[in-house]
């Protein structure tokens, strides 16, 4: 599950971390309100920030032509007409896609001025199964370059889960992104607290970028987050109901939540063959198979090992609800499994959704061949293949024609 | 011989009074498999009982090693209780740990992996179809079956399979058999992020299996367990090796049903690792179609 950046730095900030005072606002008159705080307390700018899970946020252009979902004000009447620019528009960015989002909530917080960005995150080492923070000079880029081109200026420090992060280890970094005095001691609390955050909220990723030396109101040095992106590990939310309730259902696809409520493991791609399949390795197999005999996939779907009838019916109308099918692949390699019970559920999910598309089904495994006698009796037509390979190249040929 | 069970092993059943593990137990019972205990907090002194087999059902891991000389166990515990479950396997010290259980939380499994640092037991997952070394009976009946996976489809032979999916293995578990090719043993090694054993670790021990003649890998997205796999094979394999790569096609930062199967920062595409195979010599199949064949090509 993903979090907005208002959210991840509620997080933070419950674990210590220093982030730029401000506020999420739903409506004008409470970011004008907070705006008004913002300017009172001193600050001189105020960030003006559309939240939406897609990034690319600050070169995003919205639907009704106003530029930049992250804008600066330098006044409260600024920060106002910024926000009407904003609530509830729809900014479209590199990630969003052509149809983009609706901005539901933008976060008004002060601007400080930064003296120098930083790169941190904190994330799981899969080849040594240990938390790693990753830390660079080269901040508010994108990290991907920095590790292709200059990896030497990524500092690494892996944490021992047995003990949990030491203050020495954090010390170790402020001191190899250079820093000294106030921003050295600020930054070792910082890393501590960006450590526990990852680890107490069961996060997949906590990513400050930038993370930021600034200069406050007063004219002293402070280390902050002026950016923040946090993952969480979907398994572990059952022990998290307050983060959990962070969820926000408009930034997921309709269809992926209808499909959730089944238990059933679907995400929307673009194009034109819907598949149904058991098992997450053959649901991806089945999507790489269409490609490679030249059609394009309209989606995963996983109905998992034990799908019942009913998960059958609702995952054949999940994937007709997408506008782009032209064709169904169904690739089901039932080991325990009954292919029969498979069988009766996509007849009776033909007949109750009065399918028109062409419908190729793969079906191998237990009771195979009481499964298939089920697809020919039913009298509906059925595109059978006999492997994996052979269905692929028959519902790619039905899409083309 | 196969590698990590025999049709010798004694298996216990961690959680055997659930759903999903009676029913499993079950199916091992009924393919041959030496099920001699059962592990469900609070119903020990029970018996589990199939088709005339009775299984002894203890409170602990511990009591049920010592009543019964279990080495391997099979978990089937919930998400929330599995990490405990697994750590007790490993108190108890057990020879192998399979951890079916899918949902586990990572945190959880990192600390079971540092608990494990110097433990000799063996862990196989988790969110994994299992272990099936075939028997010589009909339908392979009489072998080791620790998992979910459907015992009916292998037949004792020469070709190791390992993979992170599940259905996948089974697809190239039938592929085999419908050839008449059979396999020493077929591990599922899961499809989360932080496992137990990986592809690596599986080759090693059917490199080193006499009666492991070819192999066949399936990997997915995420990570570089494939890589550091070819990277090894290239220096030291010394057996044929076909592979295949599920989610060349899935949408990067997407999670694809598995945990692990996910493309992160550029990292762990199906092209990189379809590459790694190439630079080391392992066969590769084209479409998750041709895993049998492909590697039947280069014996």
């Amino acid at each position: 599950m993903n979090i907005h950046e208002y959210q991840a730095k509620q997080l933070l900030k419950q674990h210590g971390v220093a982030v730029p005072p401000g506020e999420p606002c739903k409506t004008v008159a409470e970011a004008q309100a907070a705006a008004e705080k913002i300017f009172a307390a001193g600050h001189t700018l105020a960030v003006i920030k559309s939240q939406i899970h897609a990034g690319g946020r600050g070169k995003g252009t919205f639907t009704h032509g106003f530029k930049g979902g992250v804008k600066l004000a330098k006044s409260v009447d600024e920060a106002v007409n910024f926000a009407e620019n904003m609530l509830g528009k729809t900014l479209v960015t590199v990630q969003t896609g052509p149809e983009g989002r609706v901005v539901q909530t933008i976060l008004v917080a002060a601007a400080e001025k930064i003296l120098k960005e930083f790169y941190l995150a904190v994330l799981l080492d899969r080849s040594n199964s240990r938390p790693l923070i990753m830390a660079s000079t080269e901040g508010g880029v994108d990290i991907e370059e920095v590790a292709a081109h200059t990896p030497e200026k990524i500092i690494k420090e892996w944490v021992d889960p047995a003990v949990g992060i030491q203050p020495f280890q954090a010390r170790k970094i402020a001191s190899g992104l250079g820093l000294k005095g106030d921003a050295f001691n600020g930054a070792v609390k910082l890393i501590m607290g960006v450590y526990k955050t990852w680890w107490e909220s069961d996060a997949s990723m906590v990513e400050i970028n930038p993370l930021a030396v600034v200069e406050t109101p007063s004219g002293k040095e402070a280390i902050i987050c002026v950016d923040a992106k946090i993952g969480l590990d979907d398994n572990a939310l059952y022990r998290h109901p307050d983060i959990l309730a962070m969820r926000d259902l408009a930034e997921e696809s309709p269809l992926e939540i209808e499909a959730s409520k089944y238990a059933l493991n679907y995400i929307k791609l673009d194009g034109s063959i819907a598949c149904l399949v058991n098992g997450a390795g053959l649901a991806m197999s089945t999507m790489d198979i269409i490609q490679h005999f030249g059609g394009l996939p309209a989606n995963f779907l996983d109905v998992g090992g034990g799908a019942s009838k009913d998960q059958v019916s609702a995952a054949f109308k999940i994937i007709l609800s997408d506008p782009n099918v032209k064709a169904i692949f169904v690739n089901i390699f039932g080991g325990i499994m009954d292919c029969n019970v498979i069988a009766t559920g996509i007849v009776e999910a033909v007949r109750e959704t009065g399918l028109k598309l062409p419908l190729v089904v793969r079906l191998e495994g237990n009771n195979v061949a009481a499964g298939k006698a089920t697809l020919d009796a039913s009298g509906l037509t059925i595109i059978s293949g006999d492997t994996m390979a052979d269905a692929a190249k028959k519902v790619v040929a039905a899409v083309a024609a | 011989m196969s590698i990590l069970v025999t049709p010798q092993t004694r298996l216990l059943v961690q959680g055997i009074t659930g759903a999903f593990g009676a029913r499993h137990a079950q199916l091992s019972i009924d393919y041959g498999t030496q099920v001699v205990a059962g592990v469900t907090p609070g119903k020990g002194g029970q018996i589990f009982e199939h088709r005339g087999v009775k299984v002894p059902i203890f409170d602990t891991v511990a009591e049920a090693v010592r009543e019964t000389k279990a080495t391997a166990s099979a978990v089937f515990v919930p998400p929330p209780f599995a990490a405990d479950a697994i750590l007790e396997g490993i108190d108890a010290h057990l020879d192998l740990v399979v951890a079916i259980t899918e949902g586990i939380p990572v945190i959880d499994m990192i600390k079971v992996k540092r608990a494990m640092q110097g433990s000799t037991t063996r862990l196989i997952g988790p969110n994994c179809p299992g272990i099936v070394t075939p028997g010589e009976g009909k339908d392979s009946h009489g072998g080791c079956r620790i998992g979910i996976a459907p015992g009916y489809i292998h037949k004792r032979g020469h070709i190791g399979v390992v993979s992170r999916s599940g259905t996948l293995t089974y697809e190239a578990v039938f592929q085999l058999t419908s050839r008449g090719v059979g396999q020493s043993t077929c591990v599922g090694i899961g499809g989360d992020p932080v496992n137990g054993t990986s592809h690596l670790d599986v080759i090693q021990m059917f490199m080193a299996d006499p009666d492991t003649h070819g192999i066949i890998m399936i990997g997915e997205i995420g990570g570089s367990a494939e890589e550091e796999a070819a990277e090894w094979i290239k220096a030291h394999g010394t057996k044929p090796v076909a592979g295949f790569i599920a989610g060349a096609t899935a949408p990067p930062g997407r999670r694809m049903g598995h945990a692990g199967a996910i493309v992160s920062g550029g990292k762990g595409t199906a092209q990189a690792k379809f590459d790694a195979f190439r630079a080391a010599g392992i066969g590769v199949s084209a479409t998750p179609s041709e895993m049998a064949d492909t590697l039947l090509k280069m014996m």
